[in-house]
């Protein structure tokens, strides 16, 4: 892949812009928070930037709590195989699609 | 007019007969043509009964039309048609024709006037999408499509039990309100539950759908779970038992979506999610709670189609669905990383996209009905929702981690599918008064204020923000190869191996009976022959020559009596 061409995200910057970028943007959410009058049907919404908050604690205890669901619920990926006959491989209806149009390198 | 006459199926059907016996190009023009022109003739197809007949003393309606059952045919042909552009290039006569019969069944369902016909479409919908399945060619497919087949025919055998309670309670089997009264109700609505992917009835779908081909999953994700969304709107609405089903569907997948790997099962996870959406919309049951159910719905089929659809190109270029295995394909697939960046704006219901003029019509109710808890559920879901389908789907698949693969843009056919899916995304979310008008109730719901807008915007950046600090920290779980427990398995591990200890217990005490059957037995055999088992015995093979030459003599005797006596 050397002679490969330049791609937006090989450029360690490019990523760094877009991030900045969306940093900004979540800032300048937070401030219309303050700027734009919003009806309130709930009063949780009174609390201060109740749903930047809300999305981002959501998110990380999602993410937590999967985590710790798969100390209990992770097993090998051929958990059931055993129990269900002779599978050891998984042939694939598509390989022969495969073959023909993917698999090849398009930037060589 | 007879015109009227023709069911939305009947074209389907006529268009799986001629697909089964055609090939190539033709094939192709047929399969397209039929659903085209079916759903030219639906849109001129006004309101009311157009096919009825009798049995016994029961009146069937095949063929009902109203504003519920027009809004999911409408949404059917055009996943439809979509799948069938999606998949024009598989040669697979079988696949074909079962995607056609599928979709035809789908759509006898949502026209069914009577319970009876519902069932027969009920059941069509299993025998025909099983196939999409098996189609796969695998023996995990094969035993996935089993299990698939046994618990969806189950499902129609439940609906089969209680439209016969329900005839029997009501002396009509006509389809409309039923509720949760009797055992009729509860039977049917257990019926639906199974199809509706209810908790703990879900798994069906997380092991099947995955295990399709990449055309396959595209008319899977549209019809089955849809059928029962409608029922339950047509059977159940405003049954509050709903509300709390469906907060629970909207949250427990998303965790298992945060730690799948096969990025098509997390698809699956996500249908349940929005699909909870729905029934949350079903069972506050007011206008616009049904509105937005149903719209829900419709944009449902076309996002979750169109994220499968974007899927299914990866998996068909690559041969890989696993998130571990994928990576950075946005350097050669950039067509489908557009698109699919679409469908994940739009299945996380971004201002713009068509999820976002519908979802919200569900929380405005929820708020609106104080179901407040489930509200902040569903609030959660979203942020979950756009977590896991919004941007896990599209970074894992098209940027994250070099995969080394580097495989073009799919056929024009799958990208000129997706982009019709898209345009509909963006189409539905810019200008929502198009489906609005098609709703079967007039609420004047109006999506785009700022407060809604503004709140939606916030919650989705930060749960992005979230996603960024966490792969940033390195605290988000990587994707690895893995098989996660879900109710699956009590069928698949703890009831084959129940069942196989108890058979080898079984077999076990048998062996031991009849062992000692057989010993007390040979031991009386033993006794027996030792007194019978004796020249002459009773028992004897053997028999001496001077035995025969007495029992002669006494049958010549007897001769010679019966001479003299006649």
């Amino acid at each position: 892949m050397d002679n490969e061409k330049k791609h937006f995200f090989d450029d360690p910057n490019n990523v760094k812009r877009v991030l900045r970028g969306f940093y900004a943007c979540c800032v300048v959410l937070v401030v219309l928070d303050f700027v734009i009058h919003r009806h309130i049907y709930h009063s949780w919404e009174n609390l201060w930037v109740f749903y930047p908050i809300f999305g981002f604690i959501a998110c990380v205890v999602l993410v937590e709590v999967a985590k710790l669901m798969r100390t209990v619920l992770m097993r090998p990926e051929d958990y059931y195989d055993e129990f269900e006959s002779d599978i050891s491989d998984r042939p694939d209806a598509n390989q022969g699609h495969r073959a023909k149009s993917g698999g090849h390198d398009v930037d060589t | 007019m007879w015109i009227l006459e023709i069911p939305p199926f009947l074209p389907f059907f006529i268009a799986a007969l001629l697909a089964a016996v055609t090939r190539g190009t033709l094939r192709g023009v047929i399969m397209l043509a039929l659903p085209v022109a079916s759903a030219i003739h639906l849109w001129t197809v006004p309101e009311g009964v157009h096919l009825q007949m009798a049995l016994f003393d029961y009146q069937l309606t095949p063929y009902r039309v109203d504003k519920l059952s027009l809004m999911f045919g409408y949404v059917f042909h055009i996943a439809a048609f979509f799948g069938i552009v999606y998949s024009l290039h598989v040669r697979d006569t079988v696949q074909q024709v079962a995607a056609l019969m599928y979709a035809g069944s789908g759509l006898g369902a949502v026209f069914s006037g009577d319970l009876l016909s519902l069932f027969v479409f009920w059941e069509l919908l299993a025998f025909t999408s099983v196939f999409l399945i098996w189609a796969r060619k695998s023996s995990r497919s094969y035993q996935a499509g089993m299990r698939y087949l046994i618990i969806q025919v189950l499902s129609g055998v439940i609906l089969l039990i209680g439209a016969l309670f329900y005839a029997a309670e009501h002396g009509s089997l006509e389809f409309g309100f039923i509720g949760l009264e009797g055992i009729a109700g509860w039977l049917i609505f257990i019926a639906f539950g199974i199809k509706c992917a209810f908790p703990f009835m879900h798994n069906w779908l997380t092991d099947a759908y995955p295990e399709s081909t990449a055309t396959g999953t595209v008319f899977l994700s549209a019809f089955t779970t849809k059928v029962a969304v409608y029922s339950l709107a047509r059977g159940y609405p405003g049954t509050e038992l709903l509300v709390y089903i469906g907060a629970a569907m909207t949250c427990f997948p998303i965790f298992y979506a945060v730690i799948e790997n096969d990025l098509r099962r997390v698809l699956a996870y996500s249908l349940i999610n929005q699909v909870g959406f729905m029934v949350v919309g079903v069972g506050i049951g007011t206008a616009l709670a049904i509105n937005g159910a149903v719209s829900h719905a419709f944009n449902d089929v076309i996002f979750k189609g169109l994220l499968f659809m974007t899927m299914g190109a990866v998996l068909h270029m690559t041969g890989r669905m696993n998130g571990s295995d994928l990576g950075v394909l946005y350097k050669t697939m950039p067509k489908s990383t557009v698109l699919c960046i679409v469908g994940a704006a739009s299945i996380s219901a971004f201002p713009l996209f068509s999820g976002f003029v519908s979802k919200s019509m569900v929380m405005s109710a929820a708020l609106e009905n104080d179901y407040h808890l489930i509200w902040l559920m569903l609030l959660f879901a979203s942020a979950g929702v756009f977590h896991h389908a919004g941007i896990k789907i599209p970074y894992f698949a098209f940027f994250a981690h070099d995969s080394g693969l580097r495989v073009s843009d799919p056929p024009n056919n799958m990208l000129l599918a997706m982009l019709i899916a898209a345009v509909l995304c963006i189409g539905i979310g810019v200008y929502p008064a198009a489906m609005y008008s098609l709703l079967p109730y007039d609420t004047g719901y109006n999506p785009y204020d700022a407060t809604h807008v503004l709140a939606q915007t916030q919650l989705l950046f930060f749960s992005a923000l979230a996603f960024v600090w966490l792969n940033l920290r390195g605290l988000y779980p990587p994707e690895l190869h893995s098989t996660n427990l879900d109710v699956e398995w009590f069928y698949r591990r703890l009831f084959p191996v129940a069942i196989q200890s108890l058979f080898a217990a079984i077999w076990k005490l048998d062996g031991a009976l009849r062992r000692a059957v057989v010993t007390r037995l040979q031991k009386y055999l033993d006794y027996l022959s030792g007194i019978y088992h004796v020249p002459s015995g009773l028992l004897t093979s053997s028999r001496p020559a001077g035995s025969m030459a007495m029992w002669v003599a006494i049958f010549l005797a007897g001769y010679l009596f019966l001479s003299f006596v006649y």
